[in-house]
């Protein structure tokens, strides 16, 4: 790469940009860039810590033009998610919506209309944001996150994939091509809900994703229910699916599923709120996104 | 004032500069570029309070690409003694504040800078500069500020106004006392007494355009600035003060401006880029980041107010006494003496008493915004009230009616009221369907009235008659709000030709007389007074061409919309003469036609405004909602009631931003947490509901078209209508803001 033929004052230049055509091509980048190369989707997490200083990559390898990473593929198998499709095709597909709307409504909080045309799902994955809205809604999913590097590829499920505050699996020139989500069973729904002091553009005090299996008499077989920044990771709240499953959703179950995320829930003091500001929110949330997917799930039975 | 009818005021045409900014083609500061031009960089204080023992630069001077380093000893001594004050302004602070000498007083102060010919290798020479500090206690609150034992920030601060003169340094800059009667006399009378204490944090103007300056020194020592600022000759003043130059030495052109609401008042980098401009010999840019505008530029005072006031029954107030706070940030100039202006002035009143403190603390110093001062004096104001209502069990807008001020009433602050419609805005809220539209469960609605002067200030405009019959009509007032098309609203009434055949432009310092900035709501009023001068000057001489070219004597020549008309029985013998024909034949008549008024007005007429705003309150999250919102204010003359109502808007959204989540977050070093838009909450368009407008007229008799200042007032009234609104829908009464959402639930919790 041309990184390490400039001599000792590199780093005094501009960055530099390569946009590979196919996976095998940005494995190829990837090595040459070393340490200094980092992948870039949508910019909209990546460009921002760039311009702050929180990063400085000298080679930007650019995910967009690799087609396996643009397709979003639905079949009977479920849900092939390219890691660089932009959060707006996602939100705008109906079929999207009609099988993970939680999964759909978590894309479509995403920044605004502006970043929405450039923001990924890949991108908010391994950003590794304790935050990232996404992310509650991939684990309650049982997501696949399917990794491309110069060893070949590897699968590794969604709730293993964020390992800290940004930090993820990912070896150095490893990337993330697709994620693969299970087609819904009969009678099941998600539901993805954050709490921010505004409407938009704002980075979720609490996330709370649910994802119910309801059987034909509205007895709930199967949940799961996932938070997002109240741990240093989003967290799968066992706890809490307990709590829903063998119930009706009733108040009693919701509120029972409420407290053990309150439970789970290891949130810090920070700028955007205090932990038990956030402790009582995950609850309240937690209840709420359990409601509109029971909801969801009852009309689909 | 003349019933005459108007044919242009009043219309709303679409704005001069609108088309090019809709389609991204204005030029803003950031856009200009010169051939080698240099970037350049500040290094700021990572250290809250810290002395600053050495600087060293010989790495970064070393590097490829850097071709100036420069830090506080390549500025002149900062200015002192005679002319190193005038107003609010202290220029030896001034200097100290654009670059640091002694010490650095807050983190984000500016301690070196660099001129490179990237960016990026700005960047890497402010890392190679290397600075020892002695880091001291950061004196980061008022309580902190104002401790016995609290760490100085100035050792040779002692606090102006404290009887005694305390002997040692201290963090208060002034103590002032103001007002009137006899305060105890006043509260033996009253029937109900509430006295309360009230806190705002510090909070930003948040205007989308970052500070940008592109500066050129020339061979004989003079320099050129281009820059976002809300006043060119400020800057030429500013600069001039801390550079130690003649103003005129220094030319600087206003960028089209992204925002200042008070923040582009004063001067950060325009110094800066001058000095590295010079040493370096090439045109400099520099560009402040989001962070840097956060950490490094005015925001406004956090304030602690204790307020107390005394009613009968009938809700007559007998006494007021307040107690302010304010910070100011790392060098003296509060607007606390606004505040105290402010505070009780919407109210008659006998006895009052006010006194104020102007207290240094380690963040950045303030600087204005809108309505400086004014809208933590009135949630302090507007929330006693507001529980002496409840308590009186009288309608909040009737206890108001009582006690509003009108013509000829003193104002706490000393001077008489002359007209105004303080009593129209609450009369037009109780009739407003707002007022008594139904709530739903968790909702609930407050109202708070807001007062601001409004500055008068001198101004200067030259009306340019073209010779195709357009005007050009000059003025040195950058337009933050819509002001060009103000301007030639008012010069097209008094010209009688269409708005759009008027060119409105801002004008650097070299080619328009004297003005001050933009600010205190003055320019519509002030600048727009001299438009009307200058435009009359062109009409009377426009009647002198026509007089001439019939032979009449000029009395005999009427003008009338657009016309010279002859008059006193010369009408058969002349067909009138339009602008178009008078400006075509006006090398034959002598010579082209410009009008010209330089002017120091007065009597700008106070602003007064009555807010509604209904919120809803999730009581499980603590999140509060603003449903509805009406503001109602007295501007005198709506010249362009778009751009009134959008200010009127505007300053609504502002306000309601500060109350519900907007505030600097330090951590107890004195680093701020949040210095971007994701954690300093400002709204977004979709917090907001429509905010309803309701423009009242009652004309300021010092202006030709009746204009008082508008865009100030409405941030007054918000932060208590909403806290109010709040109480009502809670029950609980809020008197720190920001009413967050995890403030609300713990509240609620109690
Ligand atoms: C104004 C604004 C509002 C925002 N609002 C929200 C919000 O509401 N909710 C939210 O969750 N986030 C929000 N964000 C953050 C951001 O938009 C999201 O995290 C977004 O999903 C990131 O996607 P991207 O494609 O832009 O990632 P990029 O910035 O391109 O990448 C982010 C990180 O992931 C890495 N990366 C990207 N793709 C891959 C890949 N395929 N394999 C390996 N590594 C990869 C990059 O190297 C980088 O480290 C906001 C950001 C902004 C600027």
């Amino acid at each position: 790469m041309p990184l390490e033929n400039e001599g000792e004052d590199w780093r005094m230049l501009d960055a530099q940009y390569i946009s590979p055509r196919s996976v095998a091509e940005a494995v190829e980048a990837l090595k040459g860039g070393g340490k200094d190369a980092m992948v870039l989707a949508g910019g909209t997490d990546l460009l921002v810590q760039a311009r702050t200083g929180l990063r400085d990559p000298r080679l930007y390898v650019d995910l967009k033009r690799i087609p396996d990473l643009m397709a979003l593929d639905i079949s009977s198998k479920g849900l092939h998610l390219g890691a660089s499709v932009p959060a707006a095709q996602i939100f705008e597909n109906e079929d999207m919506k009609a099988l993970y709307p939680g999964l759909t409504e978590a894309v479509d909080l995403i920044g605004s209309t502006q970043i929405q045309g450039r923001a990924t799902v890949g991108g908010n994955l391994c950003n590794g944001s304790p935050a990232a809205d996404t992310v509650p809604s991939l684990l309650v999913l049982e997501a696949i996150c399917v990794i491309a590097g110069s060893e070949g590829e590897r699968r590794v499920p969604a709730s293993e994939f964020t390992t800290g505050p940004g930090e993820t699996v990912l070896r150095p020139g490893e990337f993330l091509v697709r994620i693969e989500i299970p087609a819904p069973s009969k009678g099941a729904a998600d539901a993805y809900l954050r709490f921010i002091p505004r409407t938009e553009m704002d980075i979720a005090v609490v996330g709370a994703a649910v994802s119910l299996t309801l059987d034909s008499s509205g007895c709930c077989e199967a949940a799961s229910v996932a938070l997002g920044a109240v741990a240093p990771t989003a967290i799968l709240v066992e706890g809490a699916a307990s709590a829903l499953i063998g119930s009706t959703l009733d108040e009693a179950a919701l509120e029972r599923a409420g407290s053990a995320a309150y439970e789970a829930a290891q949130p810090i003091d920070d700028k955007r709120g205090t932990a038990e500001y956030r402790r009582r929110v995950a609850s309240v949330l937690t209840q709420r996104s359990a409601r509109m997917a029971a909801e969801r799930a009852r009309g689909r039975n | 004032m003349s019933e005459k009818k108007l044919k242009y005021v009043g219309t709303r045409p679409i704005r001069h500069d609108g088309v090019d900014k809709v389609l991204g083609k204005a030029n803003f500061g950031a856009d200009l570029n010169l051939p080698g031009m240099l970037h350049g960089k500040i290094l700021r204080s990572p250290h809250a309070h810290a002395k600053i023992i050495s600087i060293n630069t010989a790495k970064a001077e070393a590097l490829d690409g850097v071709l100036a380093v420069i830090t506080g000893d390549d500025f002149p001594p900062p200015p002192s003694g005679k002319g190193s004050v005038e107003g609010p302004q202290d220029f030896g602070d001034m200097a100290r504040n654009v670059m640091a000498r002694e010490k650095a007083l807050y983190t984000g102060h500016a301690i070196a800078a660099v001129a490179a010919t990237t960016t990026r290798i700005a960047e890497i020479a402010l890392k190679a500069i290397e600075v020892e500090y002695e880091v001291l206690e950061p004196v980061m609150t008022l309580e902190r500020a104002l401790a016995p034992d609290a760490p100085i920030l100035h050792e040779e601060m002692r606090a102006k106004g404290e009887e005694p003169l305390p002997e040692g340094p201290t963090n208060v800059a002034t103590r002032t006392v103001m007002g009137f009667g006899d305060v105890d006399e006043g509260f033996s009378s009253a029937d109900v007494v509430v006295e309360r204490e009230f806190t705002t944090e510090t909070v930003h103007q948040g205007y989308i355009e970052p500070h940008a300056v592109v500066a050129r020194s020339i061979s004989d020592g003079r320099a050129e600035v281009y820059c976002c600022t809300q006043g060119q000759f400020m800057v030429r003043k500013y600069c001039s003060k801390v550079l130690d130059m003649d103003p005129t030495q220094i030319k600087v052109t206003a960028s089209e401006i992204g925002g200042g609401f008070g923040g582009k008042t004063v001067v950060y980098a325009e110094p800066v880029s001058i000095v590295l401009a010079r040493k370096s010999g090439r045109p400099v840019k520099i560009v402040m980041s989001r962070e840097e505008v956060f950490i490094a530029t005015g925001p406004t005072s956090g304030s602690h107010i204790r307020v107390k006031i005394g009613v009968k029954n009938d809700g007559t107030i007998t006494a007021a006494d307040a107690t302010l706070n304010y910070e100011a940030g790392a060098f003296k100039g509060s607007p606390v003496m606004a505040g105290m202006m402010t505070i009780f002035s919407p109210y008659r009143m006998d006895h009052v008493r006010i006194e104020g403190f102007d207290v240094v603390v380690n963040k950045p110093k303030v600087a204005a915004y809108r309505a400086p001062g004014a809208p933590m004096a009135a949630f302090a104001t507007e929330g006693v009230m507001d529980e002496l209502a409840s308590q009186l069990g009288m309608d909040p807008v009737d206890l108001r009616l009582v006690n509003a001020v009108k013509e000829g009433d003193t104002a706490a602050y000393g001077p008489k009221f002359k007209v105004h419609g303080f009593i129209d805005t609450l009369q037009a809220v109780k009739n407003h369907p707002h007022y008594k539209a139904p709530l739903g469960p968790n909702q609930g609605r407050g109202i708070a009235c807001g007062f601001w002067f409004n500055a008068g200030m001198q101004s200067s405009a030259n009306v340019i008659l073209n010779e195709d019959g357009n005007a050009t009509v000059v003025t040195g007032n950058p337009d933050i709000g819509g002001s060009r098309t103000s301007m030639a609203l008012m010069a097209a009434e008094e010209l009688g030709i269409p708005v759009d055949k008027i060119r409105p432009v801002v004008a650097d310092t070299e080619s328009v007389g004297y003005s001050d900035l933009t600010g205190g709501s003055r320019v519509t009023f002030a600048t727009g007074m001299a438009v009307v001068e200058a435009a009359k000057d062109v009409v009377r001489q426009l009647r002198e061409r026509a007089a001439q070219t019939w032979d009449v004597s000029v009395d005999d020549v009427e003008w009338r919309d657009g016309h010279a008309v002859a008059m006193n029985g010369h009408a058969d013998d002349h067909e009138p003469l339009s602008v178009a024909a008078l400006a075509g034949s006006a090398a034959k008549t002598g010579g082209p036609i410009s009008g010209r008024a330089s002017l120091n007005a007065r009597g700008p007429g106070p602003g007064f405004a009555t807010h509604i705003c209904d919120v809803e309150v999730d009581k499980e999250t603590g999140r509060v909602s603003v449903l509805r919102y009406t503001a109602v204010q007295d501007v005198g003359r709506a010249i362009h009631p778009s751009y009134v109502e959008g200010q009127m808007q505007g300053g609504a959204v502002q306000g309601i931003g500060w109350a519900l989540n907007e505030a600097y977050m330090y951590d107890e070093k004195g680093k701020l947490q949040n210095p971007s838009f994701l954690d300093y909450r400002m709204p977004v368009a979709s917090d907001m509901p429509m905010i309803d407008t309701v423009i009242v007229e009652v004309p300021n008799p010092t202006h030709p078209y009746g204009v008082r200042g508008v865009g100030e007032t409405p941030i007054v009234p918000p932060l208590p209508a909403v806290a109010h609104a709040v109480n009502q829908a809670t029950g609980v009464r809020f008197r720190s803001l920001p009413i967050s959402p995890p403030r609300v639930l713990a509240a609620l919790d109690d």
